[in-house]
């Protein structure tokens, strides 16, 4: 059936089972990449995506429940600006592979909307639910600091 | 061919494999000379045209080279399969490698650039299509993409930038000697007049091509771009959640896939309900696939085809295969680990190795430790599940791919088609991540076979699970070892013997040998070695670094072993070890491909030892309860010590304060990128070794 969404500040009609996870009508129907699939059961955070400013897997979010504003790593950047997240991600050349860092990035835009300027503890807090195979946790924390100085 | 002679064979391949990357020569940059770089620039445009002729949306991810190629500013100068400027000024490099998050996507473009003097801020790095006849070994395994690529590369930029250089002469007629580039711009610098490489990018194709192998190279001291800090050239398009890597392919028209095997290595479908399957919401097809019966290739099993990923993922779980397990692995690994150590105290006679008399020295040794060492099977979890994409048209097969060699990739398609392999044309994607996993090709193979029955493009999809359930894991093994110092603390023998696995019962599985870095022959006077094997039917595979770094954790924590009771200093024990006399030759050696059996070079041994000892204050006070430890490790090339600071609190949590890498590697292309690769790797390792 039709669901009525709001992807990146923009309204979106999808044509979908209701038990279909946000993460395959991100990226199967709507044809948006960025979300990635890495284990289809909440485990890893590379699906994260932002409804009404939270972080939550996609992967486990059916679109039936998926009522609110959604941000995905694609809607994060206002046009050619990059969010000093992003900018910082860039700047500290933070990527290996770079699979989990839309994820990594917008888990870290959700603690930053909540704490400007957090801790290496709440940075190790916020962020244990996304995981990086590469192991670029070093860069992912000072990214982080460096987004939060930007930002203030 | 029985299951457990397929699996033999296919360890086997995985075993060349590593051999096979250090001997391939690698092509000079224009022996293709012209017509074939024509050619190649011809195949790279051809995946461009072909997408918008079918439809306006092209099939997209990196892997599609000369996706640019039609941005604008006219026809392209291919000056050679790893350049390309349109006249518009736009400078694209061709990264030959596949880009799998060890950064040599930057990397190869860094060294073109350097040698083609070419304007970094403004060069776009395109993944090359595979192909190679053109450009050698197209894959990334046994850590030496840049060492083998390094001469090539320079030769390809500076044989491009002499032909730009020549053409702007021509034009000015002036003496080519009057003429410098930098930053795409060839300047006449009596008169200071200036061409842009794009202006000069026709006029240079049709320059002759110098000798690739004579071309002059930078020293050095010449360098402007290598040995820097440098972003990665995808970071802006992976921050903004660009399509990238092979998961992203998209087509129009696409179906999506996925592939059951029995959980059971080697087990075949008996019967399942495809009906039902194919009665289900999206499900196109079901169908099952005997395959090749080969790990490597492709299992037994049932392929399902639906209208998106969910719809085949749903259909998966309503799969019911009945598997015929007559053939399937019964490996258990608890009854491995039995087994091992039942086996362990008896070294196979003859030993494999034995030099000098260890009997003698364990007899007249002043310290004799024993000690058993073991490391479980490990699985490699990238973290973008395995999939490709493949499209069956035109008695043709096309496929987009995430693996780390699609070029071996490209002939085992061949082989499972049974069709040539210029029928098969092979796009690399960028992959999430690699570790050894994406040697392999069974997951190309798998949708090579299934898009020939499917009348569209289709991308197979494993889910995580099939991922563990199917990896080609790192070979655990038991080491059992005995080592002797004598009166003076110096080390005087060694024994080790390694039980391990193997598929045929004759050869090691992957991974599954005795490694010569870390256990070489000549690592006391007097050694005796021996390799005793267990049958194993579960696959093995490369796993970073494959034998060194499982045995160099071995290794290294014997040597520390022996130094405590010794009751020396750890470093000043291993400096002294360094010293001791080699029976092979040492290496690398300049322009010898590195020896992946033995790489180890005394001097670079003790430098980064040393280096490392001194930057974590190695014989400083700590606080209590905080501790201090130091290794080295030769492997692939690299020579690396590490220092890790740590605490054990009362409930025997670990803590790691701070962790020294001191890694001599050779030149180093990207800054950024090495110090990168050097933090990942220490944590995937503290990772792996704790569990």
């Amino acid at each position: 059936m039709p669901y009525q969404l709001n992807i990146n500040r923009k309204p979106r009609t999808v044509e979908a089972a209701a038990d279909t996870p946000l993460l395959w009508v991100l990226r199967d129907t709507l044809d948006m990449k960025g979300t990635k699939y890495g284990c289809g059961v909440g485990m890893c955070g590379a699906c994260t995506v932002l409804l009404d400013g939270k972080a939550v897997r996609s992967c486990l979010l059916p679109v039936a429940q998926a009522t609110g504003s959604i941000t995905t790593i694609e809607g994060l950047a206002e046009g050619e600006k990059l969010h000093p997240l992003q900018q910082a991600w860039v700047d500290l050349d933070v990527a290996q592979c770079g699979y989990c860092q839309g994820g990594q990035i917008l888990s870290a835009a959700a603690l930053l909307a909540e704490k400007p300027k957090p801790t290496d503890q709440d940075i190790a807090t916020a962020m244990s639910g996304n995981l990086c195979r590469c192991a670029t946790y070093n860069r992912i924390k000072a990214a982080i600091h460096q987004a939060a100085e930007t930002k203030a | 061919m029985q299951i457990a002679e397929h699996i033999a064979q296919f360890d086997a391949e995985m075993q060349a494999l590593i051999a096979e990357v250090h001997t391939m020569p690698e092509p000079a940059a224009t022996t293709m000379g012209r017509r074939s770089f024509l050619k190649l620039a011809g195949l790279a445009g051809g995946g461009l045209a072909l997408a918008f002729t079918l439809d306006t949306r092209p099939a997209r991810a990196e892997g599609l080279a000369g996706e640019r190629a039609g941005d604008g500013g006219g026809e392209p100068a291919g000056l050679n399969a790893f350049v390309r400027i349109t006249p518009d000024n736009c400078v694209t490099l061709y990264s030959k490698g596949p880009e799998i998050g060890q950064g040599i996507k930057t990397a190869f473009g860094l060294i073109l650039a350097e040698e083609l003097e070419a304007d970094w801020k403004t060069v776009m790095v395109d993944q090359a299509p595979i192909n190679p006849k053109v450009y050698g070994n197209q894959g990334a395994g046994g850590s030496t993409s840049i060492p083998r690529a390094w001469d090539q590369l320079r030769q390809a930029g500076a044989t491009a930038r002499l032909m730009l250089v020549g053409a702007a002469a021509k034009q000015w007629n002036v003496p080519v000697g009057e003429c410098c580039a930098a930053d795409s711009v060839v300047t006449h610098t009596p008169s200071k007049r200036t061409l842009t490489y794009g202006a000069l990018a026709k006029a240079a194709a049709e320059q002759p091509v110098p000798d690739a192998t004579k071309v002059p190279l930078k020293k050095t001291s010449e360098y402007k771009l290598l040995g820097k800090r440098y972003t990665g050239v995808d970071n802006r398009k992976v921050v903004t959640g660009q399509p990238l890597f092979g998961i992203d392919v998209q087509m129009p028209g696409m179906l999506y896939a996925n592939y059951v095997k029995c959980p059971a290595v080697g087990g075949k479908v008996k019967s399942a309900n495809l009906e039902e399957i194919k009665k289900m919401p999206g499900v196109v097809d079901a169908f099952v696939l005997e395959g090749t019966n080969t790990p490597a290739e492709v299992m037994p099993g049932v392929a399902i085809i639906a209208k998106s990923t969910w719809e085949a993922f749903k259909a998966k779980d309503a799969l019911k295969v009945e598997w015929d397990e007559n053939t399937a692995s019964k490996d258990s690994f608890t009854a491995i680990a039995a087994k091992a150590k039942e086996l362990g105290p008896t070294m196979p006679s003859p030993p494999a190795t034995n030099v000098g008399d260890v009997d003698a020295a364990f007899g007249s040794g002043a310290k004799v430790v024993e000690a058993a060492y073991d490391y479980a099977m490990v699985s490699h979890q990238q973290l973008e599940p395995q999939n490709s994409t493949a499209w069956w048209h035109d008695e043709k097969m096309e496929i987009w791919t995430p693996s780390q060699m699609a070029d071996r990739g490209l002939s085992l398609v061949a082989k499972v088609l049974n069709m040539p392999e210029d029928k098969i044309t092979i796009h690399q994607t960028r992959a999430g991540g690699g570790f050894g996993r994406r040697l392999a090709n069974d997951y190309m193979c798998e949708v090579a076979m299934i898009a020939t029955r499917v009348k569209a493009p289709v991308k197979l999809q494993w889910k995580r699970e099939d991922d563990f359930a199917h990896d080609l894991f790192r070979a655990g093994g038991y080491h059992f070892l005995k080592g002797a110092v004598d009166a003076k603390g110096k080390l005087i023998a060694v024994q080790n013997h390694l039980v391990s696995f193997t598929g045929d019962g004759v050869r090691p599985v992957s991974g599954g040998a005795r490694s010569n870095n870390s256990f070489p022959e000549d690592m006391a006077a007097n050694v005796r070695y021996g390799v005793t094997l267990m049958p194993l039917q579960i696959p093995c595979g490369a796993w970073r670094a494959p034998t060194d770094n499982v045995q160099m954790f071995v290794a290294g924590s014997f040597l520390h072993e022996l130094a405590l009771a010794a009751g020396r200093d750890h470093v000043e024990f291993l400096q002294e070890w360094f010293a001791r006399p080699l029976k092979t030759p040492e290496g690398p050696a300049k322009g010898v491909p590195v020896d992946v059996s033995r790489s180890y070079n005394a001097t670079r041994a003790a430098g980064v030892l040393k280096l490392a000892a001194e930057k974590s204050g190695w014989g400083k006070k700590l606080p209590p309860g905080r501790g201090l430890g130091i290794a080295f490790a030769c492997s692939y090339g690299g020579h690396v010590a590490e220092a890790v600071e740590l605490s054990v609190d009362a409930r025997k949590h670990v803590t790691v304060h701070k962790i020294t890498v001191v890694a001599d590697i050779g030149p180093i292309i990207n800054m950024s990128g090495a110090e990168n690769q050097a933090q990942g790797g220490a944590i995937d390792a503290l990772s792996t070794a704790m569990g």
